[in-house]
């Protein structure tokens, strides 16, 4: 006569009869390779899996498919060359990764630039992070099976990029920031369309939440599934909304503000379990978040320079000038040619980026070109959780997991 | 309080010395008390998070030719980082440093990183394979005398390799990186298209003709 014995669920129930089960009907375990180009892989992670049935006995997460050696690459050009290298690192959302590169080497060259640029960054920071935030949410619901929230989010990333490309030229790849400033002032009427697409977008926002918060297919794949305890998820560094998800409040917006952003109040979300559903609330979240920063930026605005005055030597002088000054004919030259000069030293700059902490490490021994610059990547660093919190999991709940992670190829094989 | 780090790791490792450094409060430590001094880090300064562990080549024939660089983060005191460096021992060809994957299981995919571009084998590492470049690649392709262009060598896939007759070639360098080196005479030389040019406007690409051959 069986035995009856309770199980949370059916995966803890398979998994444990797996075990007891005489030799004779053991099940052969079976090997499967999810990805490179499998559309719950986001890009081109691939998962070497172990599987018992339905079951995940071993993942081994496969990366480097998008290596493009953005680290040797930098060892070879000059400081402002590499900018726009560092749009290709989280495609989503450029203009962050612009922001925190240029801050990196500000701090290595010792300069402060004036509150108007700072305030243009946060703006296009706080965009960037609404738009990848939204494209990943999309994702996140094409995955577990909810089409529509992909369309709402599609939409308005559209509106997102139109206003990207009037501000910087390019829609996808911004190259926005300049060591010492950033390209262009903002436009007449920018500022404007800016808050009026913050108007309109809250209640969309709140219409596509709608759709999965208590939605009961999204609840039952999500709700449980992949969770990371605190302290697990500080062990394996995971960062941004993964980490908050699993109850860790660190935001370096507020741990260590850059940029002038203590002079902006928000909050910052936490989860409390750290299942697939935090992060999605935590992401959530952040976007009402970071509206309510938009909105202030725009209501104090300060004017004046938007690059800094003592940036000369990085810094390209103004076009009109080279062409009717000497000094700042050979000045541009220099720049052009050896690159600005950067003083010897070695800073370590994070910010807090759609995806978690992005950090730029740079060595200079002086001169344009650093000498080593190490990009400390948000998703390689929340992707290798994967190994330990996938064993055990059913193949669906590894989509919703990977969904949850919100990834990034590009800037996890730099 | 950033100078706290530093006094509280000099009085407990007297070998501890201060690192020059721009922002973060950095301190220097022998290899043999790397693992030490990173325990307490974690246990006794509360740096909890590793937020990134990487390593620099110092060029060829360098005293130490590498060195690990260790950046770590504090929740209980938020905003405070601290950067831990230790020169790498054993030989130019295979250096080593100690694993500490049994402090941070965050450590595991670092370590690989850095033992794939600089080859440094991380002692103690429960599974040090190649992360970014794939298993069985040759080089180690962030030390400084390995060329931006790459170099040529075998495709992953071996029956691939043997139907098409290709390999992984170089990359070609025209149009690359534009740097020069100031206080040289010759323009040429001064103003190269790129520092690396195994493959531009002015060198044929390599084993063209060796390629075509075979095709025909």
């Amino acid at each position: 006569m069986a035995t009856e014995l309770s199980f949370p669920d059916s995966a803890a129930k398979a998994a444990a009869g797996a075990q007891a089960a005489p030799a004779e009907f053991q099940t052969e375990k079976m090997s499967l390779s999810m990805g490179p180009s499998h559309p719950s892989t986001h890009g081109v992670l691939r998962l070497q899996m172990e599987l018992d049935g339905e079951i995940l006995t071993k993942a081994d997460p496969v990366v480097g498919y998008l290596h493009r050696g953005d680290e040797k690459i930098a060892e070879n050009m000059t400081y402002n060359q590499f900018v726009p290298y560092t749009d290709r690192l989280d495609y989503l959302a450029p203009l962050a990764n612009n922001m925190a590169y240029a801050i990196a080497v500000e701090r290595l060259a010792g300069l402060k630039v004036p509150p108007r640029c700072e305030a243009i960054r946060v703006i296009t920071a706080e965009m960037a992070r609404i738009s990848a935030h939204m494209m990943g949410l999309g994702a996140f619901g094409l995955d577990v099976g909810a089409w529509s929230v992909l369309l709402y989010s599609l939409e308005e990333r559209e509106k997102l990029y139109k206003l990207f490309e009037e501000l910087t030229g390019a829609r996808f790849t911004t190259s926005y920031t300049r060591i010492g400033g950033v390209t262009r002032d903002i436009p007449d009427g920018w500022l404007g369309r800016v808050n009026a697409f913050c108007d309109q977008f809250l209640p969309i926002l709140e219409e596509t939440l709608k759709l999965l918060t208590r939605n009961k297919i999204f609840m039952d794949r999500t709700v449980g599934v992949g969770v990371i305890p605190k302290d697990v998820a500080l062990a394996y560094g995971l960062t941004g909304p993964n980490l908050r998800g699993s109850g860790v409040g660190l935001d370096l917006r507020k741990d260590k503000p850059y940029s002038g952003y203590e002079n902006y109040e928000f909050d910052v979300p936490v989860g409390t379990t750290g299942d697939c559903y935090d992060r999605y609330l935590v992401r959530g979240e952040e976007m009402r978040q970071s509206v309510c920063i938009i909105k202030q930026v725009i209501a104090k605005m300060p004017d004046g320079s938007w690059y800094a005055p003592e940036a000369k030597r990085i810094f390209a002088p103004p076009k009109e000038k080279v062409l009717s000054s000497m000094e700042e004919l050979i000045q541009n030259f220099m720049i052009v040619t050896e690159g600005p000069q950067i003083p010897a030293g070695e800073v370590y700059f994070e910010a807090e980026n759609p995806k978690g902490i992005l950090g730029f490490f740079i060595v200079s021994k002086g001169g344009g070109v650093p000498y080593r610059l190490k990009i400390r990547s948000p998703s390689f660093c929340n992707l290798s959780i994967l190994q330990k919190m996938c064993v055990g999991c059913l193949i669906s709940d590894v989509v919703s997991i990977l969904g949850s992670l919100d990834f990034v190829m590009g800037e996890c094989d730099r | 309080m950033p100078a706290d780090v530093t006094t509280a790791l000099k009085e407990k490792f007297p070998q501890v010395t201060e690192r020059a450094s721009a922002d973060h409060p950095a301190v220097d430590v022998p290899l043999v008390d790397l693992i030490a001094v990173l325990s307490y880090l974690r246990d006794g300064q509360g740096f909890d998070l590793l937020m990134d562990l990487t390593a620099i080549d110092w060029a060829e024939g360098a005293a130490p030719r590498f060195s690990v660089v260790y950046h770590l983060y504090s929740t209980a005191k938020p905003g405070t980082y601290v950067r831990v460096v230790a020169p790498c021992a054993g030989t130019e060809a295979e250096p080593t440093a100690p694993s500490a994957v049994e402090i941070w299981p965050a450590a595991n995919w670092h370590e690989r990183e850095c033992f794939d571009m600089f080859g440094i084998k991380f002692q103690g590492h429960p599974d040090l394979r190649r992360i970014l470049m794939w298993d069985g690649y040759p080089y180690h392709p962030l030390r400084k005398e390995f060329p931006l262009a790459g170099i040529e060598t075998d495709l992953p896939v071996a029956d691939i390799a043997e139907e098409t007759g290709t390999k992984v070639i170089a990359a070609p360098m025209a149009g690359g990186p534009f740097v020069a080196s100031p206080g040289e005479i010759n323009l040429t030389e001064a103003e190269p298209r790129a520092k690396d040019e195994s493959w531009s406007d002015r060198v044929a690409r390599p084993d063209q003709t060796a390629l075509r051959q075979m095709k025909e």
